[in-house]
């Protein structure tokens, strides 16, 4: 039993971190609730069904399905965040100006909004169908059923409780500075999506290493360990990084940071901002 | 800001001039998992090759072969198998896990000379 609450423990935890970022970051959105519900339904419905078609995923491609597979949807998911901090480069000033309504652009916060839910959709797909393909492999395996349903309902609730944390602690830092930080967060966590997408298509040899592990750094953070994993899945640590991912890397935040430059200076039109807001931050970064 | 993105931009032009040529053909191994467990659970490969590591998952539960030290994450139905590409590794030991049994299905690659 304490073996499956910890595997369910982790994977919910990893999905938990994701969902607590993109949860902080839609503050004030109105509609967010649905949207998100509906990337966890959706995530949980397709994790089902990658779990059930694993096999003939995995044997796609001459065998590389899954790797093919993980990265295609974990690339979506880098593009839906990049597209998000786009948006937020144009509009995150009104939201941080109080303006819970969003004024201008209901749509085009729908929109973001569903660029999220996907985002979330695919983080609780990839782990979810880890745990899905785990748990059954228990009930095959001839695991007690109450020891087995126990142990998931404890790893969900744990992982559900650290999820529930990151958002009350984001959620305290005061509006003005939390869509700068969870920008930031989201960005990372693009960044480190596209880097994970590129180590499948490494695996399947599709793309080449640049040199299969640049350093090791798994003395001074163990990817295993807990902090190791949370920053995995938040930021794509990897202690032992192929030289593809770290190009991947950085170019992905490049990318995100001439785009975000880009959208918030939009030619010949100035942003909506108040007066006291424009004095306190005179420099948009 | 600025400085940081100058960095990163540094970075990738880096990491794109130092492709190194790659690696000759690559070494094919065989791994079997039965009852949970890794056979052989010790596998010498060679170093500073591309090895492909073949697993045939023999139970009737799925697998997942994972590795952080060889950076490798890939699940295996049951009765299948599945191809990952791994390295070339510097020498030394790469212990690999199926992440479902983790308490019996262990093992370790030992990468040696050249």
């Amino acid at each position: 039993m304490l073996a499956s609450a910890l595997i369910v423990f982790r994977e919910v935890f990893e999905a938990g971190l994701i969902l607590g970022i993109v949860l902080s970051a839609t503050r004030g959105v109105a509609g967010r609730a649905g949207w998100v519900a509906g990337g966890v339904l959706g995530g949980l419905l397709g994790a089902c069904l990658v779990a059930a078609f694993a096999g003939a995923i995995g044997d796609a491609m001459q065998g590389s399905g899954q790797e093919v597979f993980n990265a295609g949807i974990l690339l979506i998911a880098a593009v839906m965040l990049g597209w998000h901090n786009v948006w937020m480069a144009r509009h995150g000033r009104e939201m941080a100006g109080e303006m819970k309504a969003l004024g201008r652009g209901v749509s085009d916060g729908s929109r973001t909004l569903m660029a999220l839910a996907v985002v979330v959709g695919v983080a609780v797909l990839r782990e979810g169908s880890e745990v899905a393909l785990f748990l059954y492999g228990l009930t095959v395996g001839g695991d007690g059923g109450l020891a087995l349903l126990s142990g998931g309902v404890l790893g969900l609730l744990g992982g559900g409780a650290v999820a529930a944390l990151l958002y009350r602690g984001l959620v305290s830092i005061p509006t003005r500075q939390l869509f700068r930080v969870t920008n930031i967060m989201l960005s990372l966590l693009a960044a480190g999506m596209a880097a994970q997408a590129a180590g499948f298509l490494i695996q399947a040899d599709l793309l080449p290493a640049w040199g299969a592990q640049i350093w090791d750094s798994s003395a001074v953070l163990d990817q295993k360990s807990i902090i190791g994993r949370a920053l995995h899945a938040l930021v794509g640590y990897t202690d032992r990084p192929a030289g593809l991912q770290l190009a991947v890397y950085g170019a992905t935040l490049a990318a995100l940071l001439v785009a975000g430059r880009a959208a918030s200076h939009p030619a010949g039109s100035q942003p909506v901002t108040t007066a006291p807001q424009r004095a306190r931050e005179p420099h948009r970064v | 800001m600025r400085v940081y993105l100058t960095g990163v931009t540094a970075l990738a032009t880096l990491m794109a001039m130092s492709v190194p040529v790659r690696a000759d053909d690559p070494v094919t191994f065989r791994l079997t998992i039965k009852n949970h467990t890794f056979d052989p659970a010790e596998l010498a490969v060679p170093a500073g090759k591309r090895l492909i590591l073949i697993v045939h998952n023999a139970d009737d539960t799925p697998a997942e072969f994972e590795s952080h030290e060889l950076g490798a994450e890939k699940i295996i139905s049951a009765g299948r198998e599945a191809s990952i590409r791994v390295g070339p590794l510097t020498a030394g030991h790469y212990p690999f896990a199926d992440e479902f049994h983790q308490d019996q299905a262990r093992g370790v690659l030992i990468a040696a000379g050249e």
